[in-house]
């Protein structure tokens, strides 16, 4: 008897270069590749296929994981975190037996439910019923499963009165709602979650926490990926971290998400993107680098709180978009929102740039002086146009450090509480 | 031991060569097929003015065209003087199955493209919901045929029961063929480009227009029923309106049948643990 439910070992996966995404072969391709491989074995015959296989393409190949190991305990929740293209997908996508691995082996004891992405499946022209017994079945529910929960994911997912009504027709929040009522009703053995939480308003994400935790509690198997820290922390004892395809570390989550959020970032106050760290989904929106200036312009990673911090994204648009909204978050290093701001929050900006078209800019925006309180802060970025597409978003792109000297309160050496340190027009009175 | 069953094991590990065909894992999915090729069905004819209208129309205007073009214009002589557009619908019936089904189970992988890339299923679930849902069309166009049948006088017969197998033929000739260019399809889209022209050139290698008493050699008879649809299209006109029995030719398709339903599965499952990859 083992207690294991999922086992790992050195897992790899490689990639073709470009095939992760929309690339295809044309049958010319291959038939000119069939002509060439034979004259290239009759002049190399000394060396086996695979040495020549590897020699050929290590220059167009990727590991997305690499020697990956790891067990995971029955009933436990185990946090996943990584920058992107850590390989975090990739390890949920062999676990979720999307895809094959290129090498190593894993376990998997039971059924595996994945919520990779919610609403995998709906069918725009049915009814949200019809969506119901459809995306049940897709996710590996029996019909009769379905029906006996039926009446739970309606009440789950808020849209009632339209449970009749082509899913074309319901708003976005709906139809979140609604796909994630089904997914949270699966009951495997392992549920695999790929950042669900990542969509809906702020009311639907507490909901889905509350389920989330819910389903752990009931002993269930969870492997948690997450670009939340505070979920993170929340829903999760133990965290791996990824880094580069690798196991960077294996600790409890506290301990996890400090090593995550203080490695990896540049020290220079520069985050600049490399082609193959940007998904394909986000074009035509490009990004470049992001940075933050202090006072005197220079790019930097640490900045006083006295003076004026500018940031600024840096970025490319291979075609025109429309109602485009290019941003920041700013986060604490546990994860939670400070703020978040557009560089189109003014409705007559927004008007001016309805289209952008295609080109290269920058958004530039300045924090106003005696804002911040000192310590370390999370910067993310956000691409999108409101409830059409979101083109790009990094919430961890770049780390910096605010340094307190001058601020208010100074004098006193403790550590005040809270991320922001205004200095505020403070008048006494005596009143007797 | 305790009585608590054990959750099964699945290990996942890189697969080479050829693999097994699994279809105990197809079984457990049935109801996922069943689901896949009812909203096929679901959503054919939404949102079109004439809705489920177009499955009457289509197969009616090939028929009043190939009367026309083949019947009155070129003369085709038909089996048992069978009146032309009788003689031709019950050719289109068994052909518009096959075209429908080849059709959209050749691109099923890649319209499907969401679901390969984010969950498991057993692959095979979607070319073949993909041919199940063209059992609609073919259902309507089976009561035009009756009505025809009606309105010529033609004597039904206990010989049409084996429809029902004749049907099941059509169908596993679709799959084999579908199997084979969906998984093709995923990697080289040419295969998308190369469907229609492939199925009107089929089309007249097949005996729709024209009757298979038009190659006389016995020997070349056979040869042409390499062409799994020469036996099964003849079994139909023979089931529905009688004259000569496909007889050897059926064996001969059936064969071939085999041989291209047995193939196709052995390569789509080795292609399929790539289609997340390359799709």
């Amino acid at each position: 008897m083992s207690d294991i439910a999922i086992r790992v070992e050195n897992l790899g996966k490689r990639y073709r270069l470009g095939q992760q995404s929309l690339y295809y072969r044309t049958l010319r391709d291959s038939l000119s590749n069939a002509l060439t491989v034979p004259a290239r074995w009759l002049r190399r015959s000394g060396e086996s296929d695979e040495d020549i296989d590897s020699a050929r393409s290590s220059n167009y190949t990727i590991w997305a994981l690499r020697e990956v190991s790891f067990e995971v305990r029955q009933g436990q929740v185990l946090g996943v975190i990584g920058r992107n293209g850590a390989g975090k997908s990739t390890l949920l996508k062999i676990l979720s037996r999307v895809t094959d691995p290129t090498e190593g082996r894993a376990e998997i004891h039971g059924r595996v439910g994945s919520l990779l992405e919610v609403g995998t499946g709906f069918h725009p022209e049915l009814t949200g019923r019809e969506n119901i017994y459809l995306n049940g079945a897709i996710l590996g529910m029996r019909r009769k499963e379905i029906d006996r929960k039926f009446d739970e994911i309606v009440e789950f997912s808020e849209v009632g009165a339209f449970i009749d009504t082509p899913v074309k027709r319901y708003s976005s929040g709906m139809y979140l709602r609604l796909a994630f009522a089904v997914a949270a009703h699966l009951e495997p053995e392992i549920l695999v979650v790929d950042e669900v939480l990542a969509v809906g308003d702020a009311e639907f994400q507490r909901k889905c926490l509350g389920k989330m935790s819910d389903v752990a509690s009931e002993g269930r198997t969870v492997l948690f990926v997450s670009h939340n820290m505070s979920a993170i922390l929340r829903l999760t004892e133990e965290t791996l971290v990824l880094e580069n395809g690798r196991l960077a570390m294996r600790a409890p989550s506290p301990q996890a998400v400090d090593f995550y959020l203080s490695s990896g970032f540049s020290e220079q106050g520069e985050r600049v993107w490399t082609p193959d760290e940007v998904p394909a989904e986000s074009a035509p929106f490009v990004p470049i680098a992001l940075r933050v200036r202090d006072g005197q312009g220079r790019i930097s990673e640490s900045v006083r709180s006295v003076e004026p911090i500018t940031i600024e994204l840096e970025y490319r648009l291979d075609a025109p978009i429309k109602g485009l909204r290019v941003g920041i978050y700013l986060m604490s290093t546990r994860g939670d929102h400070i703020f978040t701001s557009f560089d189109t929050d003014d409705p007559s900006q927004y008007e001016r740039l309805i289209t952008r078209p295609a080109g290269k800019y920058i958004s530039r925006c300045v924090l106003p002086p005696d804002l911040l309180n000192e310590g370390r802060f999370i910067l993310g970025i956000n691409a999108s146009s409101y409830r059409i597409r979101r083109y790009f978003q990094d919430e961890q792109a770049l780390a910096f450090t605010v340094d307190g000297a001058g601020a208010p309160g100074m004098q006193w050496p403790e550590p005040r509480l809270g991320p922001v340190r205004p200095r505020l027009d403070w008048r006494v009175e005596v009143t007797s | 031991m305790t009585a608590k069953a054990e959750p099964s094991v699945t290990v996942l590990k890189p697969a080479r060569g050829w693999v097994a065909l699994n279809l105990r894992d197809l079984w457990l999915y049935r109801e996922l097929l069943y689901f896949l090729a009812w909203r096929d069905v679901k959503v054919r004819y939404k949102q079109a003015a004439l809705g489920i209208l177009w499955a009457v129309i289509q197969p009616a205007l090939t028929v009043v065209v190939f009367t026309l073009v083949f019947g009155q214009g070129l003369k085709v002589s038909t089996d048992n003087n069978i009146p032309y557009p009788l003689f031709s619908l019950a050719a289109v019936l068994p052909w518009n199955l096959f075209q429908g089904a080849l059709q959209r189970s050749s691109v099923s992988l890649v319209s499907n493209t969401n679901l390969l890339t984010k969950v498991y299923f057993p692959r095979l679930v979607i070319p073949l919901a993909a041919i199940g849902a063209a059992l609609l069309d073919f259902a309507i166009t089976f009561a035009l045929l009756v009505g025809l049948m009606i309105y010529y006088h033609t004597p039904f017969t206990w010989n049409m029961f084996l429809l029902v197998p004749l049907t099941l033929l059509v169908m596993i000739t679709a799959l084999a063929v579908g199997l084979w260019l969906s998984a093709l399809n995923v990697q080289y889209r040419d295969v998308q480009q190369m469907i229609p022209f492939l199925l009107s050139v089929w089309m007249y290698a097949s005996p729709v227009v024209y009757s298979t008493a038009l190659i006389t050699s016995a020997k070349w008879k056979l040869v042409y029923a390499l062409n799994p649809m020469v036996g099964v299209i003849q079994g139909f006109r023979w089931a529905l309106l009688g004259g000569s029995p496909p007889g050897p030719m059926m064996a001969v398709s059936a064969a071939m049948m085999v041989v291209l339903l047995v193939s196709g599965l052995f390569y789509f499952r080795r292609m399929e643990r790539i289609f997340a990859d390359v799709i």
